[in-house]
């Protein structure tokens, strides 16, 4: 009978994140579909609330707490799911694709003796055997997959399952794991105030900015400024994401006019992140299908560009409006108010 | 003030403006041409590589390898301008740079690979990588290739790498949400994966091109071709997604007009 362990970790205030118990109903649900039997294991600094929060699959539950777990650090992580994995003989380890977890599960994989798949998009059984799903070339080609190797150590993205819910009185079997030999210690974050984060990725909505903001309008002048207050405004009455495309980040390193917020960590796209959210607003986009994968997970997608006949709007948005962002965004945060 | 031994690890991909198609061989997926797609090097790991060379510059006595799993002879074409960029020293594995290869197994060839590289010492060690490929995308052949190496202190996401006075390496790693997780790890050895790090990409110098290449030419001949074999990893299909939506196109309409649909459908 297979053992498929789900692995997650705390967040700061304890719980789990929505990622995570999207990747519970997945992982039950494979533990269900082989026939076999779901076991837990939470890492943090204290994991009784997250523990009492799943209580309800049923699955026994291991944690490994204390102060060496409360922060993200590879030595510690790998160590503490190391020994989650051998206390329950795990053959199927499903966890979520955090930037913790993806740092630190790979390892489990040469660990455990085992293979690792990461960033799946799906999962799911056939002919009884664990089929993957997950995308290659930066989001240009999908592919399904399987393998025998065990144990196999699996990181899934969000959104492919609805989050579980199950909230109950947990049993928590602690482990003991020695980290004192981890040679790194976390000095903390480095977190955007409400006011400045640009970056949110349970919005519900993405704008995109694209290097037109930056080129020469009508007048002949260039008008960053009015572009980062139009875009500002507009994430301000929103609460969207902002994402860039390649081509408006890589101008900061040619001298050109720059949008002041913008970093390397807005680009969407062949470089950069393939975020998702329920809608997408592009403007002043241009470029072809490299660009274009940035919102290869975006549901419900909209254009703003001077150009018809471009590449980020005929077939891959919605609907396409054409005119001048400048304008058009001007109005729209008028009527947001 | 610590001396280093930095080694990348960096493959080749086909030109991110290329567009790419599956097709199945015997043995195995791959892309269509595959062999004939114009190659760059991996962006993320050209990222490691310029920060290491620059790190290395920093230390006097520093070195650096790239070493990279790739057919050499689309290798040796990419190398003729990545040599033109930074001084390093090329080891070269013969195989398949694919994305649909394991990456255990690349990580295993790699890891192998390093361990054969005369003069490297590992106490003073720092790997480097791209944080994912933009082929495979796992984001977990560099956390494999520390491991089989013994390398237990790792970061990933890597924006930024400080050295200390005391040898004491200052790391900010990418996070969720715009964020960064800063941490102090206590010298070499350790694992960097690194995303776009804070420097532009250094200009051609014909100079350092020659010598590099004076030194490469040899590994490139000399490359033993790598066995990716072992593994029963199946890809049982794969596929662009042909999805194609019917777009509205709202021309020469007043932009209040357009404004307002916007609004109302943000709200909807």
């Amino acid at each position: 009978m297979s053992k498929v362990l789900y692995l997650a970790h705390t967040e700061c205030d304890g719980t789990l994140h929505k990622s995570a118990l999207e990747t519970l109903t997945a992982a039950k649900a494979l533990a269900e579909g082989l026939g076999g039997e779901l076991a837990v294991g939470i890492i943090g600094a204290d994991v009784a609330a997250a523990a009492d929060s799943v209580a309800g699959c049923g699955a026994k539950i291991y944690g490994v707490s204390g102060p060496d777990f409360a922060d993200a650090r590879y030595a510690s992580d790998l160590a503490a799911a190391e020994a989650v994995a051998t206390a329950c003989g795990a053959e199927i380890v499903v966890a979520p694709a955090t930037s913790r977890f993806s740092r630190a599960l790979p390892g489990l994989a040469v660990r455990l003796g085992g293979r690792v798949d990461t960033h799946l998009s799906g999962l799911a059984v056939a002919d009884g055997q664990p089929v993957a799903r997950r995308w290659f070339y930066r989001q240009r080609m999908e592919g399904t997959l399987t393998r025998s190797e065990r144990p196999w150590v699996l990181t899934l993205d969000s959104g492919i399952a609805e989050p579980f819910a199950g909230a109950g009185s947990a049993e928590v079997e602690a482990l003991t794991v020695d980290v004192s030999g981890v040679r790194t210690k976390v000095a903390g974050l480095e977190c955007p105030s409400e006011d400045q984060q640009t970056i949110r990725p349970d919005a519900r909505v993405l704008l995109v900015a694209g290097a037109g903001w930056t080129k020469k309008q009508a007048d002949g002048a260039v008008h960053v400024d009015v572009a980062e207050e139009t875009i500002l405004n507009f994430l301000n009455a929103t609460k969207s994401s902002l994402g860039s495309s390649k081509s408006l980040v890589d101008i900061s390193g040619e001298g050109n006019a720059v949008i002041s917020f913008l970093t390397h960590m807005h680009q969407v796209g062949q470089t950069g992140a393939s975020p998702r959210h329920a809608k997408g607003l592009s403007t002043c986009c241009h470029g072809e299908e490299p660009h274009v994968v940035g919102w290869r997970f975006i549901s419900e997608r909209r254009a703003i560009n001077t150009d018809a006949g471009c590449g980020w709007a005929q077939g891959k948005c919605d609907v396409l409006y054409v005119g001048d962002a400048f304008e058009i965004m001007k109005k729209v945060n008028e009527m947001l108010g | 003030m610590s001396e280093f031994h930095i080694v990348v690890c960096g493959s080749i991909v086909p030109d991110p403006l290329q567009t790419l198609a599956p097709v199945e061989a015997p043995t195995g997926w791959s892309l269509k041409n595959e062999m004939m797609l114009p190659a760059v090097l991996d962006p993320w790991a050209g990222h490691a590589l310029y920060e290491a060379a620059n790190l290395a510059k920093k230390h006097p006595g520093s070195r650096v390898w790239l070493v990279s799993l790739a057919p050499k002879a689309k290798l040796q074409q990419v190398m003729m301008a990545v040599s033109q960029k930074a001084p390093f020293e090329l080891v070269v594995a013969d195989g398949s740079a694919s994305g649909f290869t394991d990456s255990h197994e690349t990580a295993r060839v790699l890891a192998e690979t390093i361990k054969g590289i005369a003069g490297l010492e590992t106490s003073k060690m720092l790997l480097f990588g791209g944080w994912q490929s933009a082929s495979r995308g796992s984001g977990a052949v560099m956390q494999m290739v520390g491991e089989m190496l013994g390398v237990s202190e790792q970061f990933q996401g890597v924006d930024k790498l400080t050295v200390h006075d005391d040898g004491a390496i200052e790391v900010k790693e990418r996070i969720e949400g715009g964020s960064y997780q800063n941490s102090l790890v206590d010298g070499a050895p350790a694992v960097f994966g690194w995303a776009t790090g804070e420097l532009p990409e250094p200009p051609n110098n014909p100079q350092i091109g020659m010598q590099n290449m004076q030194k490469n030419m040899p590994a490139l001949m000399q490359a033993k071709p790598a066995d990716l074999s072992g593994t029963t990893m199946k890809l049982a299909s794969v596929a662009v997604p042909q999805q194609r939506r019917e777009t509205r196109v709202v021309k020469d309409a007043p932009v209040d007009e357009m404004a307002r649909e916007i609004v109302e459908w943000l709200k909807s």
